[in-house]
């Protein structure tokens, strides 16, 4: 028996190339058409990829022809194909992050597993998969554990969500003015507003625009000329005006410091040109972080996920070695006479086609 | 036989602290249930060293410098392991080990252990003056160990410069709520057991008991400014370590010129 998978991901084709491929694969096709035992489709924005196990060899362009109805030759070029040992190499590396577009990220791990459950409900994964895919879990789990692979944000905004809690900790305590209404700024309000903020206000030049950025995010409307009063009583400011002029200086900030020493101040300037003077973060108790500190706190966190590849691939070998062994001797036990080509064999390379 | 505990309890905090030194250089820092349990083995033989001492003595361990280190290390553990789990701050550990190796081999590496030529006779009221004292003074340590990473955790917050050790770190606000509070209790313990030196008995030397008011003072100061919001957080953390280096500076004091003058 082979198991071996097919499939195009970020690597290999551009988004215009993925979209015609999801969503037009049929499972049915790949084990009636093809003559595959068992088959799986993993399908997410960055990929499709088909794990299956067959007795025969099974050509890329019939695993093709299934995913898209109108098969172009010249697409073929985007498809990749690893067999046996690669195969389970490569679902390793795709159920724990690697392969990723953002290494590390978690949410493919909770696709596998819809598509697993998907293909098991279905009857088209059959013991071969199954053991496959519960192994692969075991290896993204373990990866996540005994590596830092998914450590920190990698966007601006989870950035600033995740530093916010580094601070205060549970965010349900926390009031948050937002100044200007721009999307950034919304998008990480409402990260805010789903981490627990209770109290979120919003101002902006134009009362309407403030009173709907406040309606979309369940918060409150305050009016412009108002917002220096709110900054006594909040906990995190973020502002994206287009002020050409810094809206808050060390000297406007001081006075309403004062009744507030033992508060931190978490400031997310997220305009252009930016809206704190940068002195302003020297002050007691204030942490100001403006467009390219978030960056650089995404870029560190970047890097320091792609430090953990090399310990997260000593993870997935040993893995792979071993899952070889087993199998091989779960298919010598169940038919000692059936010719099979071992999964841990490591004449078997993957073939790209 | 309890020295020999003694040493192997060094090791275990050490083996806290070379982990931690381990997970630092790989880049990834997990305190996890190691460090907790071998800090928890490591105060078992404290334990143990203190109970065998203590019955050799018929009293509180407390008669030379060595016992004092000794009963600072364990006080420091034992609040680490009643406050660390509560206030989840298991990071804790790592900066709590180092400390406690540090005291305890310092106490087993010099000639400190200075055995009384005559057994010293029970002073009830001694004996819990220097050991209530004494757990104060682990208080006021973990305080200032959680001043460290208070302000280790501020100035990455500051610089945008995100090491391994700051996603492990408490929350800010959290940390600070801990300072105040093992400020509190250090600060309640340490006037209970400055009370109860008026009732040892003895003599008290004039520099002693205006060193213990200073320190008393110096807490009490920071407790003031922190209740009336005088004090910035991180003024706090700072004068936390400033505090306990005070207050470790009068614990050698007295226990030396207590031994110099029990010297025959």
């Amino acid at each position: 028996m082979n198991l071996f998978c097919v499939g195009l991901s970020h690597h290999t084709a551009d988004v215009a190339m993925r979209e015609r491929f999801a969503g037009h694969a049929e499972t049915d096709c790949i084990l009636r058409s093809a003559g595959c035992a068992e088959a799986l489709l993993l399908t997410t924005c960055n990929r499709v990829e088909v794990y299956a196990a067959s007795s025969a060899r099974v050509p890329t362009e019939e695993i093709a022809r299934c995913l898209v109805r109108m098969g172009d030759h010249e697409e073929m070029t985007a498809f990749y194909r690893h067999e046996n040992a690669d195969c389970v190499q490569h679902l390793f590396r795709v159920a724990s992050g690697l392969d990723s577009m953002v290494v590390g990220e978690t949410e493919i791990l909770g696709q596998a597993k819809k598509a697993y459950e998907l293909a098991r409900a279905s009857g088209a994964a059959g013991p071969y998969l199954h053991r496959l895919f519960q192994r692969a879990f075991r290896v993204a789990k373990q990866v996540r554990t005994h590596t830092e692979i998914t450590r920190g944000s990698v966007s601006v905004g989870s950035v600033a969500v995740d530093l916010a809690q580094r601070i205060f900790g549970q965010l349900n305590n926390c009031k948050v003015l937002v100044l200007g209404a721009g999307e950034t700024s919304e998008r990480t309000a409402r990260s805010l507003v789903s981490r627990g903020v209770p109290d979120l206000r919003v101002s902006n030049r134009s009362i309407d625009r403030a009173q709907e950025l406040a309606r979309l995010v369940d918060g409150r409307a305050v009016r412009f000329d108002e917002w220096p009063q709110h900054c006594r009583e909040i906990d995190i400011l973020i502002t994206s005006t287009s002020s050409e002029a810094p809206l808050l200086t060390p000297e406007t900030l001081a006075p309403m410091l004062c009744s507030r020493i033992d508060r931190p101040l978490f400031i997310i300037d997220i305009a252009v040109p930016r809206d704190v003077d940068p002195s302003v973060n020297k002050m007691e108790g204030v942490y100001l972080y403006d467009i390219d500190s978030l960056q650089s706190v995404a870029a560190q966190s970047l890097a320091h996920r792609r430090q953990q590849i090399t310990a997260a691939e000593a993870i997935i070998a040993e893995h792979v070695a071993d899952f070889g062994e087993s199998i091989s001797r779960v298919l010598n036990r169940k038919s000692p006479s059936t010719e099979h080509r071992a999964i841990g064999d490591t004449s078997l390379h993957a073939s790209e086609s | 036989m309890d020295r020999q505990l003694l040493i192997v309890s060094t090791i275990c905090f050490l083996a806290a602290v070379a982990r931690t030194i381990m997970s630092l250089r790989a880049g990834i820092f997990r305190p996890g249930r190691f460090n907790f349990l071998a800090i928890g083995l490591g105060f078992i033989f404290q334990t143990a060293f203190l109970s065998i001492r203590g019955h050799a003595l018929g009293r509180c361990p407390l008669t030379n410098l060595f016992e004092v280190f000794i009963f600072l290390a364990w006080s420091i553990a034992v609040l680490y392991m009643l406050v660390g789990p509560a206030y989840r701050l298991s990071l804790m550990g790592a900066f709590t080990a180092p400390l406690v190796v540090l005291l305890q081999s310092f106490a087993l590496i010099t000639p400190i252990d200075i055995r009384h030529p005559v057994k010293l006779p029970a002073n009830q009221w001694l004996e819990f003056h220097a050991s209530v004292s004494l757990v104060s003074y682990g208080a006021f340590a973990l305080a200032c160990i959680a001043g460290v990473m208070y302000l280790v955790q501020e100035r990455q917050l500051k610089t945008h410069q995100l090491h391994s050790i700051f996603y492990h770190l408490p929350p800010l606000t959290d940390l600070f709520a801990a300072i105040t509070r093992l400020l509190w209790w250090g600060f309640a313990l340490y006037t209970v057991g400055l009370i109860s030196g008026f009732f040892v008995g003895q003599p008290l030397p004039y520099a002693q008991v205006v060193c213990a008011f200073g320190v008393w003072l110096l807490y009490g100061a920071i407790l003031q400014g922190r209740h009336l919001r005088r004090l910035a957080p991180k003024h706090v953390a700072a004068l936390c370590i400033v505090g306990f280096s005070a207050a470790l500076t009068l614990l050698w004091g007295i226990t030396f010129t207590a031994q110099i003058q029990s010297l025959p």
